[in-house]
């Protein structure tokens, strides 16, 4: 916990950071009162305390270390910068999907493998404190707090498609901040070619990894100019709150022109390197999943045309963009690519 | 009450029933609202996974009859096995209309290209002549070679099973489970004609 604390400290000596930056869940106090009181325990006195409030002894509560404790998802987030990449700006055909079905349909497999088994499942998953190690081709390698990894940056709000491989999409309003920024403060090496991420294991937490699904941890990567590319975001929250669980709190990857396997949830693990990451969908079935998998609605996949798409809540599917409808800013990256071949 | 009324008039209404259930069910889920974010897909999950069940339902029946030595049971596997198909029709259907509106040229592309929906589209093959011959002209007219044709119930099964196991990602027991069943069910029926074979043939001295 060493290296953790030493960050904390830096970050308070420095000056000139603006409190809108912070994420409420920073807020004030240091003290985890999740930490230093066991679960069930802890619980009965935030229900004691929710009834103490109810006789009108609101006051006690405010005044008690619980601020960290009870930032949860459905929180909402202060100060968010506003991006070119707005609802407007998508315009009429792509209108922000219902929040609820952002919330209710996922897939995250550790877990369930249903679509709705993410949000039944991951009600008590605990995201706080969260720890991310930063790795390998890196100048300041170390482990790092979800706090203090996001508190030097502004929130952006950023509305996105997301199209699944599955041939199913969405428009998300993600709130988060870009990775090359979180990335350079850790100083890749020229020996960054690559990023690689891992999600949480937890077995008592996620019934998912109890079964052999997928290779634990889920393991994704992306090149380093996909990773510092504008557009590649570091997620922490949607449609104004903190990342609710389902969705990969307290933060994931966010790489719109890609499918969202590609987009890692809860990560705990971000490893600059030399050669290409290992990928859990590229091992479970190299023929269908690429360490690429950009959306292309010309190269199909085993299981799915991906010529369409179905828009979550619509009933005719529409056709897939190129790149996702994101051509213009990573079309660039791939030039000169047989994109047929390297999917 | 005779056993005949009894079968015809009491148990015979709540099997048609039970068999309608989960029809009623994804109605109600419609109605409610419990049809998640994507109701297409849930729907065409819904009704591939009664088309399964009852398929494997119905292949229990005649072990079920032997284990138990309760002839009657019998009587329902028709019954069973046209509600089987039936839901493999309803489970077709959604994806012809709900989730490709009639677009022919992608559903034969599924057809050929992907091969979950190809072992699909074989299981639905075999079982439509079964479906269509499963009336007392046809068990007449047919003789010895509806018992023959009406073997094709276990290629459904196991196309059946497999189109599951394939349209899962990753590893998954779910599929399993189904295939296990189904193993079990004709294993039986190996077993049983392994030792008809024997008896016919008394074991040379």
């Amino acid at each position: 916990m060493t290296p953790l604390s030493d960050t904390r400290r830096r970050h308070k000596r420095t000056e000139g950071w603006d409190h809108d930056m912070l994420i409420r869940i920073a807020k004030a106090s240091d003290v985890k009162s999740s930490e230093i009181t066991p679960r069930p325990l802890f619980e009965s006195r935030r229900r004691f305390i929710r009834g103490a409030a109810t006789i009108g002894a609101g006051a006690i509560a405010a005044s008690l270390p619980f601020d960290r404790a009870m930032a949860k998802q459905g929180d909402k987030l202060s100060g968010l910068a506003k991006t070119k990449w707005t609802a407007e700006a998508l315009g009429e055909a792509d209108k922000p999907t219902p929040y609820d079905s952002v919330t209710s349909y996922n897939n995250f497999y550790e877990f369930g493998t249903g679509k709705s088994d993410p949000k039944e499942n991951s009600g008590n998953f605990k995201t706080d404190p969260w720890t991310i190690s930063v790795e390998g081709a890196v100048e300041k390698p170390g482990e790092i707090s979800f706090e203090d990894l996001t508190k030097p940056h502004k929130l952006e709000e950023r509305v996105y498609r997301m199209r699944c491989v599955e041939a199913w999409s969405m428009v998300i309003p993600w709130v988060g901040i870009p990775l090359g920024d979180v990335l350079k403060r850790f100083g890749p090496t020229s020996k960054a070619k690559y990023v690689y991420f891992e999600t949480l294991v937890d077995t008592e937490q996620m019934p998912g990894v109890r079964r052999p699904v997928l290779q634990w941890p889920y393991k994704e990567g992306l090149r380093i100019d996909e990773a510092m590319n504008p557009l590649t975001l570091l997620g922490v929250g949607l449609y104004g709150e903190v990342m609710p669980n389902q969705n990969g709190a307290p933060v994931r990857l966010v790489v719109p022109w890609k499918y969202g396997f590609k987009s890692i949830k809860s990560i705990v693990k971000i490893k600059l390197q030399e050669e290409t990451p290992p990928t859990s969908w590229s091992a479970a079935a190299p023929r269908e999943y690429g360490v690429y998998s950009n959306v292309n609605p010309k190269v199909s996949h085993p299981r799915w045309s991906q010529a369409k798409e179905r828009r979550i809540g619509e009933f005719f599917k529409r056709p897939t963009l190129m790149f996702n409808g994101y051509e213009e800013e990573v079309a660039s990256m791939y030039t000169g690519m047989d994109l047929k071949k390297l999917f | 009450m005779t056993p005949d009324t009894r079968i015809r008039w009491v148990a015979k209404p709540i099997v048609w029933l039970l068999c309608l259930a989960p029809l009623g069910w994804l109605g109600w889920l419609f109605y409610s609202g419990g049809t998640g974010a994507n109701p297409i897909e849930f729907t065409n999950r819904f009704l591939g996974d009664w088309a399964l069940r009852l398929l494997l339902i119905a292949l229990a029946v005649t072990p079920l009859r032997a284990l138990t030595g309760i002839n009657q049971l019998q009587r329902f596997r028709r019954l069973l096995g046209l509600f089987a198909f039936f839901y493999v029709v309803l489970h077709v259907t959604s994806y012809v209309v709900l989730d490709n509106f009639f677009d022919w040229k992608t559903i034969w592309e599924d057809i050929i290209k992907r091969w979950y929906i190809t072992v699909g589209m074989a299981g639905l093959l075999a079982l439509t002549p079964l479906s269509v011959t499963s009336t007392q002209g046809w068990i007449k007219r047919l003789g010895k070679n509806w018992v023959k044709l009406h073997r094709f119930v276990y290629f459904a099964g196991a196309a059946g099973c497999l189109h599951f196991f394939m349209m899962r990602k990753g590893f998954q027991y779910e599929p399993l489970v189904y295939a296990g069943i189904l193993a079990v069910l004709l294993g039986w029926r190996v077993a049983q004609w392994m030792k008809k074979k024997r008896a016919r043939r008394p074991a040379a001295a």
